[in-house]
Protein backbone atom coordinates (compact mmCIF):
# COMPACT_ATOMS: atom_id res chain seq x y z
CA UNK A 1 0.00 0.00 0.00
CA UNK A 2 1.12 3.23 -1.00
CA UNK A 3 2.19 5.68 2.03
CA UNK A 4 -0.44 8.44 3.22
CA UNK A 5 2.61 10.82 3.78
CA UNK A 6 5.56 10.85 1.41
CA UNK A 7 8.56 13.17 1.99
CA UNK A 8 11.54 13.46 0.07
CA UNK A 9 14.67 15.45 0.33
CA UNK A 10 12.61 18.22 2.09
CA UNK A 11 14.44 21.31 3.75
CA UNK A 12 13.64 24.36 5.19
CA UNK A 13 15.33 27.44 6.15
CA UNK A 14 14.96 30.86 7.21
CA UNK A 15 17.83 33.12 5.39
CA UNK A 16 21.21 31.39 6.24
CA UNK A 17 19.55 29.57 8.96
CA UNK A 18 19.17 26.17 7.86
CA UNK A 19 16.90 23.90 10.39
CA UNK A 20 15.40 21.34 8.02
CA UNK A 21 18.08 19.22 5.56
CA UNK A 22 17.31 16.76 2.96
CA UNK A 23 14.75 15.06 5.18
CA UNK A 24 13.12 12.00 2.94
CA UNK A 25 10.71 10.14 5.12
CA UNK A 26 7.62 8.08 4.36
CA UNK A 27 4.54 7.13 6.69
CA UNK A 28 1.66 4.49 6.58
CA UNK A 29 -2.07 4.56 6.89
CA UNK A 30 -2.64 4.05 11.07
CA UNK A 31 0.92 4.18 11.69
CA UNK A 32 2.09 6.51 15.03
CA UNK A 33 5.22 8.08 14.46
CA UNK A 34 7.06 9.71 17.13
CA UNK A 35 9.21 12.34 16.49
CA UNK A 36 12.36 13.29 19.18
CA UNK A 37 14.95 15.48 19.76
CA UNK A 38 16.92 18.10 21.20
CA UNK A 39 15.09 21.94 21.17
CA UNK A 40 16.03 23.35 17.77
CA UNK A 41 16.48 20.30 16.05
CA UNK A 42 13.67 20.96 13.87
CA UNK A 43 10.66 18.85 14.26
CA UNK A 44 8.31 20.99 15.06
CA UNK A 45 9.35 22.74 11.81
CA UNK A 46 9.15 19.17 9.77
CA UNK A 47 5.81 18.53 11.45
CA UNK A 48 4.90 22.49 10.39
CA UNK A 49 5.75 21.78 6.86
CA UNK A 50 3.44 18.51 6.75
CA UNK A 51 0.31 20.92 6.97
CA UNK A 52 2.02 23.84 4.90
CA UNK A 53 1.97 26.55 8.09
CA UNK A 54 5.80 26.54 7.34
CA UNK A 55 6.52 26.92 3.51
CA UNK A 56 9.36 24.31 2.57
CA UNK A 57 12.22 25.82 1.03
CA UNK A 58 13.17 22.70 -0.79
CA UNK A 59 12.15 18.69 -1.73
CA UNK A 60 8.06 17.42 -1.75
CA UNK A 61 5.58 16.56 0.48
CA UNK A 62 2.57 14.33 -0.72
CA UNK A 63 -0.16 13.55 1.11
CA UNK A 64 -2.44 10.61 -0.37
CA UNK A 65 -0.36 11.14 -3.01
CA UNK A 66 -1.12 15.19 -4.01
CA UNK A 67 2.08 17.02 -4.08
CA UNK A 68 1.23 19.87 -1.67
CA UNK A 69 4.08 21.98 -3.86
CA UNK A 70 2.02 21.49 -6.68
CA UNK A 71 0.12 25.09 -7.47
CA UNK A 72 -3.14 23.12 -8.39
CA UNK A 73 -3.19 21.44 -5.04
CA UNK A 74 -5.62 22.53 -2.82
CA UNK A 75 -4.09 23.47 0.59
CA UNK A 76 -7.08 23.92 2.49
CA UNK A 77 -8.55 20.94 1.17
CA UNK A 78 -5.85 19.11 2.32
CA UNK A 79 -5.57 21.04 5.65
CA UNK A 80 -9.49 19.74 6.26
CA UNK A 81 -7.80 16.38 6.05
CA UNK A 82 -4.98 16.55 8.02
CA UNK A 83 -6.03 17.83 12.03
CA UNK A 84 -3.26 19.84 14.13
CA UNK A 85 -3.08 20.04 18.20
CA UNK A 86 -0.68 22.58 19.32
CA UNK A 87 1.19 23.20 22.09
CA UNK A 88 -0.39 26.56 23.12
CA UNK A 89 -3.88 24.63 22.48
CA UNK A 90 -4.76 27.73 20.86
CA UNK A 91 -8.38 27.63 21.52
CA UNK A 92 -11.06 30.02 20.19
CA UNK A 93 -11.06 32.44 23.34
CA UNK A 94 -14.15 34.02 21.93
CA UNK A 95 -16.50 30.67 21.18
CA UNK A 96 -17.62 28.10 23.86
CA UNK A 97 -16.63 24.73 23.89
CA UNK A 98 -18.73 23.45 21.86
CA UNK A 99 -18.95 26.45 19.25
CA UNK A 100 -14.93 26.00 19.06
CA UNK A 101 -15.41 22.57 17.87
CA UNK A 102 -18.40 22.78 15.31
CA UNK A 103 -17.42 25.70 13.66
CA UNK A 104 -14.81 23.96 11.56
CA UNK A 105 -17.59 21.67 10.04
CA UNK A 106 -20.34 23.95 9.61
CA UNK A 107 -18.14 26.40 8.09
CA UNK A 108 -15.92 24.25 6.05
CA UNK A 109 -17.81 21.37 5.44
CA UNK A 110 -20.98 22.65 5.43
CA UNK A 111 -22.58 20.40 7.49
CA UNK A 112 -26.19 20.93 9.17
CA UNK A 113 -25.38 22.73 12.52
CA UNK A 114 -27.34 19.47 13.95
CA UNK A 115 -25.41 16.86 13.19
CA UNK A 116 -22.19 19.00 13.67
CA UNK A 117 -23.62 19.36 17.43
CA UNK A 118 -24.29 15.73 17.44
CA UNK A 119 -20.89 14.82 16.21
CA UNK A 120 -19.10 17.20 18.44
CA UNK A 121 -21.06 16.18 21.76
CA UNK A 122 -19.65 12.63 20.71
CA UNK A 123 -16.25 13.91 20.65
CA UNK A 124 -16.64 15.78 24.13
CA UNK A 125 -17.89 12.16 25.83
CA UNK A 126 -15.12 10.83 24.03
CA UNK A 127 -12.17 13.15 25.58
CA UNK A 128 -14.41 13.21 28.86
CA UNK A 129 -15.70 16.73 28.80
CA UNK A 130 -19.22 16.29 27.46
CA UNK A 131 -20.15 18.66 30.44
CA UNK A 132 -17.91 21.55 29.26
CA UNK A 133 -19.67 21.91 25.92
CA UNK A 134 -21.11 25.20 27.38
CA UNK A 135 -17.84 26.45 29.34
CA UNK A 136 -15.70 29.41 27.33
CA UNK A 137 -11.43 27.99 27.07
CA UNK A 138 -10.58 30.45 29.19
CA UNK A 139 -12.43 28.13 32.49
CA UNK A 140 -10.39 25.23 31.61
CA UNK A 141 -7.52 24.13 32.70
CA UNK A 142 -4.60 23.04 30.44
CA UNK A 143 -5.45 19.09 30.31
CA UNK A 144 -9.43 19.85 29.18
CA UNK A 145 -8.07 22.71 26.69
CA UNK A 146 -6.33 20.52 25.34
CA UNK A 147 -8.72 17.87 25.00
CA UNK A 148 -10.90 20.12 23.67
CA UNK A 149 -8.27 21.09 20.92
CA UNK A 150 -8.07 17.35 19.98
CA UNK A 151 -11.98 16.38 19.45
CA UNK A 152 -11.78 20.41 17.29
CA UNK A 153 -9.28 18.60 15.20
CA UNK A 154 -10.92 15.32 15.58
CA UNK A 155 -14.42 17.33 14.46
CA UNK A 156 -13.29 17.39 10.82
CA UNK A 157 -12.46 13.90 10.49
CA UNK A 158 -8.98 13.88 9.59
CA UNK A 159 -7.39 11.02 8.16
CA UNK A 160 -4.23 12.39 9.76
CA UNK A 161 -3.40 14.15 13.08
CA UNK A 162 -0.44 15.96 13.96
CA UNK A 163 0.81 16.93 17.14
CA UNK A 164 2.98 19.42 18.22
CA UNK A 165 4.20 18.55 21.79
CA UNK A 166 1.04 18.64 23.14
CA UNK A 167 1.32 18.42 26.52
CA UNK A 168 4.92 20.76 27.13
CA UNK A 169 2.77 23.24 28.06
CA UNK A 170 0.77 21.47 30.85
CA UNK A 171 1.09 21.25 34.59
CA UNK A 172 2.77 17.56 35.41
CA UNK A 173 -0.54 16.16 36.94
CA UNK A 174 -2.45 16.86 33.63
CA UNK A 175 -0.29 15.27 30.81
CA UNK A 176 -1.14 12.08 31.55
CA UNK A 177 -5.28 13.02 30.65
CA UNK A 178 -3.89 13.88 27.78
CA UNK A 179 -1.91 11.16 26.51
CA UNK A 180 -4.96 8.74 27.40
CA UNK A 181 -6.60 10.78 24.77
CA UNK A 182 -4.16 10.34 22.22
CA UNK A 183 -3.72 6.60 22.94
CA UNK A 184 -7.27 5.88 22.67
CA UNK A 185 -6.56 7.58 19.37
CA UNK A 186 -3.30 5.51 17.87
CA UNK A 187 -5.63 2.28 18.94
CA UNK A 188 -8.63 2.91 16.74
CA UNK A 189 -5.95 3.43 13.95
CA UNK A 190 -5.86 7.08 13.45
CA UNK A 191 -2.03 7.69 11.67
CA UNK A 192 -0.72 10.25 13.73
CA UNK A 193 2.46 12.51 13.78
CA UNK A 194 3.34 13.30 17.34
CA UNK A 195 6.67 15.73 18.45
CA UNK A 196 6.78 15.02 22.08
CA UNK A 197 9.29 14.69 24.87
CA UNK A 198 7.30 12.09 26.26
CA UNK A 199 9.37 9.06 26.27
CA UNK A 200 6.97 7.14 28.13
CA UNK A 201 4.39 7.70 25.72
CA UNK A 202 6.55 7.14 22.20
CA UNK A 203 7.81 3.60 23.86
CA UNK A 204 4.61 2.50 24.56
CA UNK A 205 2.32 3.98 21.85
CA UNK A 206 4.54 4.47 19.23
CA UNK A 207 4.78 2.21 15.91
CA UNK A 208 7.86 3.86 14.99
CA UNK A 209 10.32 6.71 16.60
CA UNK A 210 12.25 9.26 14.88
CA UNK A 211 15.25 10.54 16.00
CA UNK A 212 16.16 14.32 14.95
CA UNK A 213 18.87 16.22 15.52
CA UNK A 214 20.30 19.61 13.65
CA UNK A 215 17.65 19.58 10.76
CA UNK A 216 19.14 15.65 10.39
CA UNK A 217 16.91 12.20 10.31
CA UNK A 218 19.80 11.23 12.63
CA UNK A 219 18.04 7.74 13.71
CA UNK A 220 14.53 5.97 13.13
CA UNK A 221 13.11 2.93 14.13
CA UNK A 222 10.98 0.98 16.33
CA UNK A 223 10.38 2.16 20.19
CA UNK A 224 12.58 -0.74 20.85
CA UNK A 225 14.91 0.34 18.37
CA UNK A 226 15.45 3.24 19.10
CA UNK A 227 15.51 3.15 23.43
CA UNK A 228 16.93 -0.07 23.65
CA UNK A 229 19.70 -0.62 20.85
CA UNK A 230 20.47 3.10 19.42
CA UNK A 231 22.61 2.76 17.01
CA UNK A 232 24.11 6.25 17.09
CA UNK A 233 26.10 8.04 19.24
CA UNK A 234 24.24 11.32 18.96
CA UNK A 235 20.94 8.98 19.47
CA UNK A 236 22.61 7.77 22.47
CA UNK A 237 23.90 11.08 24.11
CA UNK A 238 20.58 12.08 23.75
CA UNK A 239 18.37 9.27 25.24
CA UNK A 240 21.54 9.33 28.30
CA UNK A 241 19.98 12.79 29.21
CA UNK A 242 16.05 12.32 28.94
CA UNK A 243 15.66 9.15 30.05
CA UNK B 1 -22.72 91.05 30.83
CA UNK B 2 -25.85 90.05 30.18
CA UNK B 3 -26.96 86.34 29.07
CA UNK B 4 -29.83 86.24 26.63
CA UNK B 5 -31.61 82.98 26.95
CA UNK B 6 -33.98 84.09 24.72
CA UNK B 7 -31.92 84.39 21.51
CA UNK B 8 -31.19 80.70 22.18
CA UNK B 9 -34.63 80.08 22.91
CA UNK B 10 -35.42 81.82 19.13
CA UNK B 11 -33.19 80.15 17.45
CA UNK B 12 -33.72 76.30 19.30
CA UNK B 13 -35.19 74.58 16.60
CA UNK B 14 -32.59 75.49 13.98
CA UNK B 15 -30.06 74.24 16.30
CA UNK B 16 -32.07 71.40 17.55
CA UNK B 17 -32.16 70.93 12.87
CA UNK B 18 -28.33 71.44 13.14
CA UNK B 19 -28.17 68.77 16.21
CA UNK B 20 -30.02 66.41 13.27
CA UNK B 21 -27.62 66.70 11.25
CA UNK B 22 -24.25 66.63 13.00
CA UNK B 23 -25.77 63.14 14.25
CA UNK B 24 -27.12 61.86 10.72
CA UNK B 25 -23.45 63.70 9.25
CA UNK B 26 -21.39 61.43 12.10
CA UNK B 27 -23.34 57.95 12.23
CA UNK B 28 -23.07 58.20 8.57
CA UNK B 29 -19.27 58.75 8.36
CA UNK B 30 -18.43 56.45 11.40
CA UNK B 31 -19.91 53.81 9.30
CA UNK B 32 -18.52 54.24 5.90
CA UNK B 33 -15.53 55.62 7.44
CA UNK B 34 -15.40 52.10 9.20
CA UNK B 35 -16.44 49.67 6.49
CA UNK B 36 -13.88 51.61 4.44
CA UNK B 37 -11.07 51.93 7.16
CA UNK B 38 -11.19 47.80 7.28
CA UNK B 39 -10.15 47.72 3.17
CA UNK B 40 -8.00 50.13 3.93
CA UNK B 41 -5.74 48.40 6.92
CA UNK B 42 -6.07 44.74 5.15
CA UNK B 43 -4.30 46.67 1.69
CA UNK B 44 -1.91 48.41 4.41
CA UNK B 45 -1.34 44.54 5.75
CA UNK B 46 -1.24 42.97 2.91
CA UNK B 47 2.07 41.04 1.40
CA UNK B 48 1.74 42.14 -2.00
CA UNK B 49 3.51 45.64 -2.61
CA UNK B 50 0.89 47.19 -4.99
CA UNK B 51 -1.50 47.12 -2.21
CA UNK B 52 0.18 47.80 0.54
CA UNK B 53 2.28 50.88 -1.32
CA UNK B 54 -1.30 52.49 -1.85
CA UNK B 55 -3.01 52.44 1.45
CA UNK B 56 -0.27 53.41 3.17
CA UNK B 57 0.18 56.64 0.94
CA UNK B 58 -3.67 56.84 2.13
CA UNK B 59 -3.10 56.66 5.72
CA UNK B 60 -0.08 59.20 5.57
CA UNK B 61 -2.07 62.01 3.36
CA UNK B 62 -5.46 61.57 5.26
CA UNK B 63 -3.00 61.85 8.53
CA UNK B 64 -0.73 64.06 7.72
CA UNK B 65 -3.11 67.07 6.28
CA UNK B 66 -5.23 69.02 8.27
CA UNK B 67 -9.10 67.84 8.58
CA UNK B 68 -10.43 71.64 6.92
CA UNK B 69 -7.94 71.17 3.98
CA UNK B 70 -9.55 67.93 3.32
CA UNK B 71 -12.97 68.91 3.48
CA UNK B 72 -12.20 71.99 1.05
CA UNK B 73 -10.53 69.72 -1.36
CA UNK B 74 -13.55 67.19 -1.37
CA UNK B 75 -16.00 70.10 -0.96
CA UNK B 76 -14.53 72.63 -3.62
CA UNK B 77 -12.64 69.24 -5.41
CA UNK B 78 -13.71 65.87 -5.47
CA UNK B 79 -17.66 66.39 -5.23
CA UNK B 80 -17.96 69.10 -8.22
CA UNK B 81 -15.51 66.66 -10.16
CA UNK B 82 -17.75 63.63 -9.80
CA UNK B 83 -20.76 64.99 -9.27
CA UNK B 84 -21.45 68.17 -11.53
CA UNK B 85 -22.11 70.46 -8.90
CA UNK B 86 -21.25 70.87 -5.36
CA UNK B 87 -23.03 69.84 -2.07
CA UNK B 88 -22.35 70.39 1.10
CA UNK B 89 -23.79 67.42 3.19
CA UNK B 90 -22.17 65.14 0.42
CA UNK B 91 -19.08 66.83 0.65
CA UNK B 92 -19.23 66.45 4.45
CA UNK B 93 -19.80 63.02 4.91
CA UNK B 94 -17.44 62.36 1.92
CA UNK B 95 -14.10 63.99 3.50
CA UNK B 96 -14.96 62.93 7.34
CA UNK B 97 -15.55 59.23 5.73
CA UNK B 98 -12.49 58.80 4.23
CA UNK B 99 -10.42 60.79 6.95
CA UNK B 100 -12.06 58.36 9.27
CA UNK B 101 -11.27 55.78 7.02
CA UNK B 102 -7.56 56.42 7.77
CA UNK B 103 -7.92 55.97 11.49
CA UNK B 104 -10.05 53.23 12.19
CA UNK B 105 -7.66 51.62 9.55
CA UNK B 106 -5.09 52.21 12.18
CA UNK B 107 -7.31 50.78 15.03
CA UNK B 108 -7.79 47.79 12.63
CA UNK B 109 -4.29 46.84 12.17
CA UNK B 110 -3.43 47.01 15.62
CA UNK B 111 -6.56 45.13 16.47
CA UNK B 112 -5.60 42.22 14.51
CA UNK B 113 -2.22 42.18 15.10
CA UNK B 114 -2.72 41.79 18.45
CA UNK B 115 -4.48 38.70 18.42
CA UNK B 116 -1.92 35.80 18.98
CA UNK B 117 -0.42 33.76 15.99
CA UNK B 118 -1.50 30.63 16.94
CA UNK B 119 -5.25 31.85 16.35
CA UNK B 120 -4.71 31.78 12.76
CA UNK B 121 -2.71 28.69 12.73
CA UNK B 122 -5.36 26.74 14.46
CA UNK B 123 -8.07 28.06 11.67
CA UNK B 124 -5.70 27.34 8.84
CA UNK B 125 -5.12 24.38 10.26
CA UNK B 126 -8.64 23.34 10.57
CA UNK B 127 -9.53 24.23 6.44
CA UNK B 128 -9.98 27.65 6.87
CA UNK B 129 -9.14 29.89 4.35
CA UNK B 130 -7.61 33.20 5.27
CA UNK B 131 -10.82 35.18 4.33
CA UNK B 132 -12.75 32.88 6.41
CA UNK B 133 -10.11 32.78 9.72
CA UNK B 134 -10.53 36.59 9.61
CA UNK B 135 -14.01 36.64 9.98
CA UNK B 136 -14.40 33.57 12.42
CA UNK B 137 -11.57 33.68 14.25
CA UNK B 138 -9.49 37.00 14.20
CA UNK B 139 -12.23 39.67 13.70
CA UNK B 140 -14.61 38.62 16.58
CA UNK B 141 -12.01 38.97 19.18
CA UNK B 142 -9.90 42.07 17.44
CA UNK B 143 -13.17 44.30 17.60
CA UNK B 144 -13.59 43.71 21.41
CA UNK B 145 -10.49 44.95 21.45
CA UNK B 146 -10.90 48.00 18.91
CA UNK B 147 -13.46 49.30 20.91
CA UNK B 148 -12.20 51.63 23.40
CA UNK B 149 -10.18 52.87 20.31
CA UNK B 150 -13.08 52.75 17.75
CA UNK B 151 -14.79 55.01 20.89
CA UNK B 152 -12.13 57.34 21.01
CA UNK B 153 -12.57 57.92 17.11
CA UNK B 154 -16.06 58.04 17.03
CA UNK B 155 -15.97 61.21 19.96
CA UNK B 156 -13.28 63.06 18.14
CA UNK B 157 -15.59 62.61 15.05
CA UNK B 158 -18.51 64.12 16.54
CA UNK B 159 -16.03 67.49 17.30
CA UNK B 160 -14.63 67.41 13.68
CA UNK B 161 -17.63 67.66 12.23
CA UNK B 162 -18.07 70.93 13.46
CA UNK B 163 -15.65 71.81 10.66
CA UNK B 164 -18.11 71.28 7.83
CA UNK B 165 -19.98 74.49 9.06
CA UNK B 166 -17.29 76.24 7.01
CA UNK B 167 -19.07 74.72 3.65
CA UNK B 168 -22.41 75.07 4.86
CA UNK B 169 -23.46 72.19 6.19
CA UNK B 170 -26.40 72.92 8.15
CA UNK B 171 -24.95 71.53 11.41
CA UNK B 172 -25.16 72.65 14.84
CA UNK B 173 -22.00 75.14 14.03
CA UNK B 174 -23.19 76.67 10.55
CA UNK B 175 -26.44 77.75 12.84
CA UNK B 176 -24.46 78.97 16.13
CA UNK B 177 -22.54 81.25 13.09
CA UNK B 178 -26.07 82.40 11.82
CA UNK B 179 -26.92 82.88 15.09
CA UNK B 180 -23.87 85.07 15.74
CA UNK B 181 -23.99 87.17 12.64
CA UNK B 182 -28.14 87.84 12.96
CA UNK B 183 -27.76 89.16 16.56
CA UNK B 184 -24.27 90.37 16.85
CA UNK B 185 -23.56 88.69 20.26
CA UNK B 186 -20.80 85.73 21.12
CA UNK B 187 -21.50 84.00 24.34
CA UNK B 188 -25.08 82.63 23.52
CA UNK B 189 -24.47 81.14 19.85
CA UNK B 190 -21.03 79.38 21.32
CA UNK B 191 -22.20 78.54 24.59
CA UNK B 192 -25.44 76.73 22.84
CA UNK B 193 -23.23 74.85 20.79
CA UNK B 194 -20.37 73.90 23.23
CA UNK B 195 -23.41 72.45 25.02
CA UNK B 196 -24.66 70.68 22.45
CA UNK B 197 -21.60 69.18 21.18
CA UNK B 198 -20.96 68.16 24.96
CA UNK B 199 -24.19 66.58 25.73
CA UNK B 200 -23.87 64.50 22.70
CA UNK B 201 -20.40 63.50 23.58
CA UNK B 202 -20.95 62.74 26.90
CA UNK B 203 -24.22 60.21 26.12
CA UNK B 204 -21.73 58.64 23.33
CA UNK B 205 -18.84 58.03 25.75
CA UNK B 206 -21.55 56.37 28.07
CA UNK B 207 -23.12 54.04 25.29
CA UNK B 208 -19.91 53.05 23.89
CA UNK B 209 -18.82 52.03 28.22
CA UNK B 210 -22.05 50.26 28.17
CA UNK B 211 -21.18 48.31 24.68
CA UNK B 212 -17.54 47.82 26.25
CA UNK B 213 -19.28 46.24 29.29
CA UNK B 214 -21.32 43.93 27.02
CA UNK B 215 -18.98 42.47 24.84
Amino acid sequence: MKPIIEVTELSKAYGDNVVLKNISVDIDSKEVVVVIGPSGSGKSTFLRCLNLLEEPTGGNIAIEGKSLMDKSTSITKIRTEVGMVFQQFNLFPHLKVLDNITLGPIQIRKWPAQKAKSKAMELLDKVGLADKANAFPASLSGGQSQRVAIARALAMEPKIMLFDEPTSALDPEMVGEVLAVMKELAKEGMTMVVVTHEMGFAREVGDRVIFMEQGYIVEQGTPEQIFERPQQERTKAFLSKVL
Amino acid sequence: MDFRFDIIWDYAPLLLKGTLYTIAISISSILLGSILGLGVSFGKMSSRRFLRWPMQSYVNFFRGTPLLVQIYIVHFGLIPLLYGKTNALIAAITALSLNAAAYTAEIYRAGIQSIDKGQMEAAKSLGMTHAQAMRFVILPQAIRRMIPAFGNEFIVLVKDSSLVALITAPEIMYWSNAMKAQYIRVWEPYLAAAFIYFVLTYFLSKLLAAVERKV
